[in-house]
Formats: C-alpha cells, structure tokens, sequence
C-alpha cells in the first residue's frame, strides 16, 4: 500500500522533465475530473472551466487507498480549488495538494499545460 | 527567565503548555517540557480512531512546530528518572540534568495490570498508548494469517475503558468477551438495573459478556490460550486486552520523598502544588481530594490552577467537589451519568423510568422536597443528557411534578424543560475546554461571531469530547435570534438561501443550469453540498436526468450506479413492488455470470449486482435493458423502492392487491428525484409485512379501502410512519400522494427525509392533513398538475445513456488508454468475490 503511494510526488512546474500528452481539451468533460495513466501512476485531470484553470493530482485517495480521486466533485473552499473524495468527502486543494479538512493526508499535485487544444501533464521522471 | 519544567507531555501536560502561553502575564518564563513517549502529545481520548485509519498524527493535540512557535523547548523519548529537591535539578534517561524553578508533574497513570499467573504471554495487551495500538494490530494481523476459525479476544475490565476496548475487537472483527470482577458492568457509574440495560444491548450486538469472575490463571504454552477462572470454569481465547483501571505514575515522587497516597498517586493541595511549594502535580497523577479522577477536564481544570498559583493569581484554587458527569456513545449505545448517579434514600428519592423493549433506561434523583436534581443516569438514549447536567450543575428550578422531567420528554410533547436560554451564564457548557455559556454568547454579541464555526475556533467549545455540540449549536441560534438577526438555513458556503428559497428561484426565474444559477444567486464556484442539492432541484422543477448536467451529479448519480468501497459499482435494476417473473431473474443471472458480479437479494425486494467496473456499466445496462429492465435509481437521491407483501392474491389473510397497488405506485413515482430517498410500502392487511409504516409513506389495506400513512423510516433513527388518512379509495390515495410528496419535495432542506422533515414542520401531522386533504392552502391542484408534470416526463436515464453517442467517454478509466483499473482485487468469498478488505 506504502509503495503504490509513494509513487506520488508532487511536481513543480520549474522540475518538469516530460511533458506527457494526455488527450485533446475535448477528451476531459468540463467542471468535473477524468483520469489518465502515465506509466504505473494514475493522474486525475480536471478542466475547472469556472476558474479556466486545468488541474492534475494523484487519482489514489490517500484515506483509503483507492483510486477514485477523478470521479470526486470539484468547487472551492473559501476560493481555493479542491476536489472531493467521492467516498468520504475528503477534501484536498487542486492548488497544493493539501487536506481541507485539517487532516494530515495530502495528494501530490502535477502541473498541466494546454497547447493548441492538447493537455499535457508534467513530470520529473524520477519514480 | 524563570524556568518551568514539565515532566509528562500527555493530555494534562500539553493543556498547561497551551493554557500557559495564552496567559497574559507569562512574560518571564521559558517553558521545556518532557515526554518519555516518542511523539507529541495526542488525544487520548479518541485513541479508538488510531484502529480506523492508523492516523497519529490525526490525533495530535498540536504539532511540533507548534512548541517551536511558542519557544517551548519538547523533548520526547526521554524520561525523567530523578528529582534532586535541594539543588533544584531534574535527570533524564540520558544522565542529563535540568534546574528548574518550578517544577510541573503531568506524569499521568499507567493501566492497572493486576499480578493473574499468566499475564506475561504473548497476546497479553494493555491500551493507553499508540504504540500498546500497534502491538495490538500487529498481533491481530498474525492471528488472522494463522486464520483458525473464529478468533476470539477478551478484554479484562467492563468499565468504561473496558467497553471501549471491546467495541474496537469487535470491529477488528474478532468476537469479543468483557471478563469484569464485579457483578455487573460499568459498577462506577451505573446502577445494576442500568448495567443491565446496557449488558441486555450489547450482547445483542454480538458481545459476550461474563460477570462476577475473577481470573486464576491465563492458559497457554507462550501465547495465550484461554482464561481460567474456576476449575471447571473457563473461556478459550486467542487474545486479551487489560482494562482493569489505572495506578497513577508517581515513581517519581518516591525519589524525592514526596506526599503519596497509600493507594499511589502524588498528593496535592487545591493549589496543586505537592509538599514541595514549588512542585506541582497534576491529571491523573494528581491526588486531589483524596481522589484520581480519570478524566481529561478536572485535569485540564487542574493545569488551569498550576498556572495561575504559578503567574501569582494566588485565588485561584480547585473547587471541592469536582464533576465527574460523562456522557458517552460506547458501542453505538448511549450511556451517560451525572452527579449522585446512586443516592443513598436519606438524600432524596430517585424516579426510575425503563422500557427492556427499547433498551432505554432514566433514573433521576430529586431532593426531598423535589425542587433538587441531585444526578441520575441514563442508558440507550441520552439526548436529555445536556439539559439534566445543567440543571444538575447549576441547580435550576425542575417542574413541580419532578417525574415530567423523564416522562415528559417522551413522545410527543416534546420537553418539558425550559430553552437554553433559562442556564444562567456561568453554566459551563463545555466541560473539556470550560467553556460557559456567557463565553459562548459574549463570543457572539461582542466576540464578532457569527456561526458555530466562528464560536469554535474563539472559544473552543466543542473540541473535546463534543458531548456539548447540540447545546453550543442552541445556544447560538438563540443569541443570533435575540441580537434579532435571522438564524439562516443556507446551502453552503456558495449560497446564502436554504433548498426552498432556491427551488422557488430558480423554478420563477426560469434558469436553466447550475452556472447560471450560481452566478446568478451564488459565489465562488461551487462544492460537493450545493453541487447535487442544485441538481435535485432542477430535476424536480424539469425532471431532467442527470445525463444533462453530469459535472454537478454527485458521484452515484454522474455513473448511475452506487460506488463502492474499492471504485467499482453495482448494478440495481427496478424490480416494481418486488415482483420478478422467471425469465428476468434468469436474465439477471446471466448477466451477473458474464461480468462476475456479487449477487445480492437486497434489503429492498430486488436484487443488487456489485463489482461492476466502470466500462463495463452500460454494457450490463445494455443486456438488462434489452431484456425489459429498467433503472432502479438506487444511486440517487429518488423514489427507491415500493415495498409489497403478497396481499389478496396468494395470502390467506389479505384484504386487497397490494402487490399491483405497489406496483403501480412505484412505476408512478419512478424516477422522482427528491431532497432525500423516498421509500414506500404497501401492507395487505394490518399484520403488515411490507413494513409499510417504517417508509415514507405507507399504506395499508383495511375494511373499505387503504391507510394512508406517511413520513417513516428505517434506518440510523427509526420513526414509525403516522396515519394520514383512512379507508381511502385508490384514486385518493394517488391524489393524497401526488400532494404530500411534492409538498415535501418542494419545501424539504437538501438531504432531510420525510419524518424529519415532519418532526420540523410547524403544527406537525395535522398541519400537513389540512395542506393535503382540506387544502387550506389553496395549492393542492398546482401540487397535483405538477406532480402528474413530472410523472408524464419520465423516461429511463439509464436508456438515455446507452443510446448517447458521447457516452462512452463517461464509463472510461482512464482517457487516454483503454486499459482497465489494475489496482483492484477481490478476494473470494462464499462461492463468490468481494473486494480485498481496508488494510
Ligand atoms: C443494498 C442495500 C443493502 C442490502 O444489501 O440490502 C443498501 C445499501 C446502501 N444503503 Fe441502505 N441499503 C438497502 C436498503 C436499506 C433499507 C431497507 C429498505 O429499503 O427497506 C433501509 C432502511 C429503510 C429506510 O431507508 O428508511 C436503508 C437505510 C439506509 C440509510 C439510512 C436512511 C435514514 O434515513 O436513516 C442510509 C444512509 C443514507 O441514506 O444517508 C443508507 C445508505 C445506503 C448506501 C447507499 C450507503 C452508501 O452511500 O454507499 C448503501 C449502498 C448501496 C449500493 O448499492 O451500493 N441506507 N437501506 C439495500 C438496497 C435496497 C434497494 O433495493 O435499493
Ligand atoms: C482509550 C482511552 C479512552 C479515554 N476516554 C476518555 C473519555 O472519553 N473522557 C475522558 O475524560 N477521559 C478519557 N480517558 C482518560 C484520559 O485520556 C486521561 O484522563 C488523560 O489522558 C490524562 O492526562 P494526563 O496528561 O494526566 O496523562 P497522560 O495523557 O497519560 O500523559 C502522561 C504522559 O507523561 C509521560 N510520562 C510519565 N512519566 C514520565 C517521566 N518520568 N518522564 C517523562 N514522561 C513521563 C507518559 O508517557 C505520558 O505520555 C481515556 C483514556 C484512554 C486510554
Ligand atoms: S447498513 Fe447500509 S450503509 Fe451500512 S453497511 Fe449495510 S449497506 Fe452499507
Ligand atoms: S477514500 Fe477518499 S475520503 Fe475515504
């Protein structure tokens, strides 16, 4: 269980070594998440049409392991953008990563980049 | 500087931290404290929850950076091993020395593990710390890969603790046995005719319990085998865990020749300071009034005093009698006892209220002269636990007719105390933080709060034991009411409206989409409690299906189908009134055979398929609908299931269809969307077997027509459906329901079902007889067109989806490749498969 999340790490824009094309725009449903597979990790994407942000986190909900973190909710707590757990309604800012809820779970975050209608999600491609 | 030092950093020792660096006057000291566990301070209390998720951190009274932040030196993993009184100095584990000028003992207690021939084995615990939780797990983890059987695991001690370790066996799902000494279970707190309440419910739960025995002997070669007791008396088990009381940690006390009890434990003034003026104790090494109170307030209240006698407050000093009332939920039972919970007959006379049916048990104890409420206990429901502690606490008037005070508050009448607004300010509210009830509305009326999260984070009410919760929340819509500002019901933080002031806006100004909505009404952009409640209310205004706005369906709704523990779902087709011909069950059969899927009779008379992966899902759909099935909508917040018994076609006693009935019935409201599930029943006569009362509406076959029953439930607070209308023809029960369902729809908050529903509507049941049958409002053929509106738009969602094109888009794992979910396993089980269990 360790190992499958220790695979997550958050990337930093300025650390990406692969910027990995994902879908175009139109593969990923507006408002809400989808998921992608780079390798062995699963990359939840969402298109946050509101903020017309895109964002990408891990898709392994760290409360029970499970990967579901695509299929959660999305909208704001006090402006930050977060999504939903859809099995116990954790929340973890899309920005950062970190627990709304005051927990100490946490998800690693990936940046996304957007380029003539292609989604493509960063990585260091050290793990 | 002043040097304080604190040996202990538990529960106790981190409240003087905390209180100490709030102090106004704690200019001149330096603060270093010591633990001998290797982390920071935790909460004790909901240690439990560390065998849910293995969180530590979760408890955490406050983290590391935290001491940093407050120039509080922590050393953790060192304990102190001397105190030299004449040079001032203290030693640690690692031969260090540290002078201090006052010194503080929060050294706590350690569990009680009495010398049974034995109690060395392996499999032998204690439950205090984090890490005496690990070593359980581990063990338990062993035991289970040894897998022989049933495991079974005692816990020595059926008091408070004690109950609370075998709740946590049992969800270990070991089968649990409480050993207790005494004659019956939680003998400090509870009378025997309580504790036998209490003992009756949770055996029924599954926990074995065995009194009035006192161990010889544990069995077993190197682990432990069983418990002997007597020589013909004993119990196989593979594992036990002490919870036989505490013995303060006062070992320090002998290395300086401080006053201790002869029963241990550090003795104290009401100054808490120890022979040794510059020593103080305090918690559950404190022996104050010849007592150890084993429990986190007068401990807390206790660091309070240190620090004032420290800072030179010199008033301040402990009260003389000290409040031992605790309510708590052990098991999912109610317990609670507060002040004289026994009475001997020379103080006062007790009222004794208990009902073995319900497993419900109230005594009071009154003065002689009945104006006093001296204590009392309660077992099964503790709902008037707050109030009674109160007027206990605070001596307040109790009605003349002191057995109205339990009786009373059964049934209808509601309570018969006065509001909160009666406690005199000085009542304290919340006992774990000392919080009171001037604080709380202060925090309001000159504090700047406004909601219960403002008061919680000025005045920390409610972070303890958040036994206090519902009287803070009282509490504040009373003084909000009072300042005259309107106690709002809103979504959530988006929108500042309640479901109906929404329903109504958006159904008047005709919006068509949740962004629309909330950019018109709302702010921000949205979350995963306004999301769905908007998207119930535009299926209840259009009937829209959730195919139209995916992105504000909650998870259920967005895929169809219920989630479940590990992301896959289940499949439920409708199955009307319970009734299946042959062909469709062997269709099922089929189906579930070719995509492996547990299969399941449910509890609502259809058959539940689960384990389906994502694009499988209209897949199955596909087969199911081909065959005549239907959505059964059991993901969403809709019409569920009309219950049927066989009625007047097969059974010897019915009166009429009941089958057809309910079918027609829930092919009527199929599809529904609503503030919460809808569920209904339909009896064939009043012996009830389609439990039709424990719905939301029900209906019963009687001499000359149905019963119109409505507003029951199942589920977490059980409610009895409550008789509407009777000997009713068909046609008027449709017209009755078509009125009450949508007048609940309409009005309902965002996931209240229909009895609480009720319980909150003013003038209850008979308020809502004269909107439905006298129509006093004027509104019963608009809820009626509307109804039939909706009725006449159904069409299954599930169709919807299998026949648009895009669909495929939704059902997918993953974008970008075809592959499935590799992270799932199942395990088998029973012939058939579930997933592999939350490690
Ligand atoms: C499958 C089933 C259990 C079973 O194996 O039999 C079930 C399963 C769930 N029930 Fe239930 N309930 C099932 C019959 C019931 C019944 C019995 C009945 O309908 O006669 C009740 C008590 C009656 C009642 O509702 O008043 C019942 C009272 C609840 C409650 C408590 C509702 C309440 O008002 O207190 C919840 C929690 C909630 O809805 O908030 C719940 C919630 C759930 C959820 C949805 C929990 C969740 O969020 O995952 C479960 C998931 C279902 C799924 O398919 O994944 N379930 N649940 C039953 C499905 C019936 C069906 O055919 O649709
Ligand atoms: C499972 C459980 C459930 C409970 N539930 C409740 C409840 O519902 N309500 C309630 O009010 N109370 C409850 N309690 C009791 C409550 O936890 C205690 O009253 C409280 O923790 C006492 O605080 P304390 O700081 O005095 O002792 P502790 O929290 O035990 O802290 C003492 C600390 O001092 C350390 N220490 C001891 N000696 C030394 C030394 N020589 N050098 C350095 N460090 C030392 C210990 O390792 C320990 O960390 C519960 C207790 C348990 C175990
Ligand atoms: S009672 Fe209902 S909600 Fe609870 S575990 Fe069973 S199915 Fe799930
Ligand atoms: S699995 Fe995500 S919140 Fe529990």
């Amino acid at each position: 269980m360790q190992e499958l999340l220790s695979q997550y790490e958050t990337v930093k824009e300025t650390q990406v070594k692969v910027w990995f094309k994902v879908g175009l725009e139109s593969d990923f449903p507006e408002n809400s998440g989808a998921c992608i597979k780079y390798k062995t990790k699963q990359i939840a994407v969402y298109n946050f049409k509101r903020k017309a942000k895109w964002y990408a986190c891990q898709n392994l909900c760290p409360h029970k392991m499970e990967m579901v973190l695509s299929l959660g909710m999305i909208g704001d707590k006090d402006g930050i953008p977060k999504v939903a757990c859809p099995l116990h309604k954790k929340n973890f800012s899309l920005e950062d990563g970190s627990n709304l809820n005051g927990d100490d779970l946490k998800i690693a975050t990936y940046p996304v980049k957007i380029e003539n209608g292609i989604v493509y999600i960063g990585f260091t491609d050290k793990n | 500087m002043k040097k304080i030092l604190v040996v202990g950093n538990g529960m106790v020792g981190f409240k003087f931290c905390e209180k100490f660096v709030e102090h106004q006057d704690n200019k001149g000291f330096k603060i270093m404290v010591f633990g001998e566990e290797p982390r920071p301070a935790y909460d004790r209390v909901h240690l439990s929850a560390f065998f849910e998720d293995q969180d530590a951190k979760a408890l955490e009274m406050a983290p590391r950076e935290w001491y940093e932040e407050h120039n509080i030196e922590l050393i953790t993993d060192e304990r102190i091993t001397a105190i030299h009184r004449s040079s001032k100095k203290i030693t640690t584990t690692k031969d260090l020395h540290y002078k201090y000028d006052y010194l503080v003992l929060a050294t706590g207690s350690a569990p009680f593990v009495p010398n049974i021939p034995g109690i060395e084995k392996r499999g032998v615990f204690v439950y205090r710390t984090i890490e005496d939780l690990e070593a359980i797990l581990a063990f338990a983890k062993d035991l289970r890969s040894e897998q022989k059987g049933e495991i079974k695991a005692a816990v020595l001690g059926g008091g408070l603790l004690g109950l609370e370790a075998a709740k946590a066996v049992l969800d270990m799902g070991f089968e649990p046995h409480v050993v207790e000494f005494a004659s019956k279970l939680m003998p400090r707190q509870l009378d025997t005719r309580a504790s036998k309440v209490l003992q009756e419910k949770i055996e029924s739960l599954g926990i074995h319990v065995h009194l009035s025995k006192a161990t010889n002997r544990i069995m077993g070669e190197d682990a432990i085998t069983g418990m002997e007791f007597g020589e013909y008396d004993k119990i196989d088990v593979d594992m036990l865990v002490v919870s036989a009381g505490i013995r303060p940690r006062d070992e320090l006390a002998r290395t300086c020749s401080l006053e201790m009890g002869t029963r241990g434990g550090i003795i104290v003034n009401n100054k808490m300071q120890t022979k040794d003026p510059e020593i103080y104790a305090i918690g559950e090494v404190a022996l104050y009034n010849n007592m150890i109170y084993g429990l986190v307030a007068p401990g807390y209240d206790m660091a309070e005093v240190a620090i004032n006698q420290i800072l030179g407050n010199r008033e301040i000093v402990m009260k003389d009698d000290i409040d031992m009332s605790t309510k708590l939920k052990l098991i999912g039972v109610d317990v609670a006892s507060y002040g004289e919970p026994f009475m001997p007959v020379e103080k006062g006379y007790s009222i004794i209220y208990e009902n073995k049916t319900k497993n419900l048990y109230k005594r009071i104890n009154v003065s002689h002269d009945g104006k006093t409420l001296l204590g009392g206990i309660l077992v099964g429901d503790a709902s008037d636990y707050n109030m009674f502690h109160q007027i206990y606490l605070n001596g307040l008037p109790i009605p003349e007719d002191a057995e109205e005070l339990i009786l009373g508050s059964r049934g209808e009448g509601g309570s018969s105390f006065g509001s909160v607004a009666d406690i005199p300010d000085a009542a304290q509210v919340c006992s774990c933080e000392s919080v009171t009830k001037g604080d709380i509305c202060c925090s309001i009326t000159d504090g700047g709060c406004t909601n219960l999260g403002d008061v919680i984070s000025k005045t920390k009410a409610t972070t303890g034991c958040g036994g206090c919760k519902p009287m803070v929340v009282d509490l504040i819509n009373e003084t909000l009411k009072s300042l005259g500002k309107e106690v709002k019901e809103t979504l959530c933080e988006h929108f500042s409206f309640n479901r109906q002031e929404l329903y109504d806006l958006i159904k008047i100004n005709k919006v068509k989409d949740y962004d629309e909505a909330i950019n018109l009404f709302g702010e921000g952009d949205g979350c995963e409690v306004c999301k769905p409640a908007l998207a119930s209310i535009f299926a209840t205004i259009t009937m829209e299906t959730p195919n139209r706005q995916v992105g504000i369906q909650d998870t259920n709704d967005r895929f169809l189908a219920n989630i479940q523990r590990n992301g896959t779902y289940s499949v439920v087709p409708r199955i009307a009134g319970g009734e299946i011909t042959p062909d469709k069950l062997i269709v099922i059969g089929e189906v579930a055979k070719k995509y492996d899927l547990y299969t399941k009779i449910t509890g609502g008379q259809r058959i539940d398929l689960f384990g389906a992966q994502l694009n499988q899902l209209p897949l199955i759909w596909k087969e199911l609908i081909d065959a005549g099935f239907e959505s059964g909508h059991a993901y969403g917040k809709s019409l569920r299931t009309v219950k049927s018994c066989v009625g007047s076609t097969w059974c010897r006693y019915g009166m009429h269809e009941s089958v057809t009935f309910a079918i027609d019935i829930e092919n009527r409201y199929k599809g529904l969307r609503s503030p919460h599930k809808l569920k209904g029943g339909v009896s064939g006569c009043i012996r009830e077997c389609a439990e039709a009362r424990g719905k939301d509406f029900g209906l019963i076959a009687v001499e000359g027509g149905w019963n119109l029953y409505v507003c029951g439930n199942g589920g977490a607070t059980p409610k009895h459906a409550q008789l509407l209308a009777e000997q009713l023809d068909e046609a008027t029960v449709i017209k009755y329901l078509d009125r009450f369902l949508m007048y609940y729809i309409r009005t309902a908050g965002p996931l209240v079902r229909t009895a609480p529903w009720l319980e909150k509507l003013d003038g209850g049941i008979d308020y809502l007889k004269k909107i439905v049958i006298e129509d006093t409002l004027g509104i019963a053929e608009e809820l009626e067109l509307e109804m039939q509106g909706l009725v006449n738009k159904y069409e299954c969602e599930w169709k919807q989806a299998i026949e648009d094109p895009n669909m495929s888009k939704r059902f997918k794992h993953f974008v970008n490749v075809d592959d499935t979910d590799d992270n799932l396993v199942f395990v088998p089980m029973r012939d058939q498969k579930m997933p592999k269990a939350w490690s």
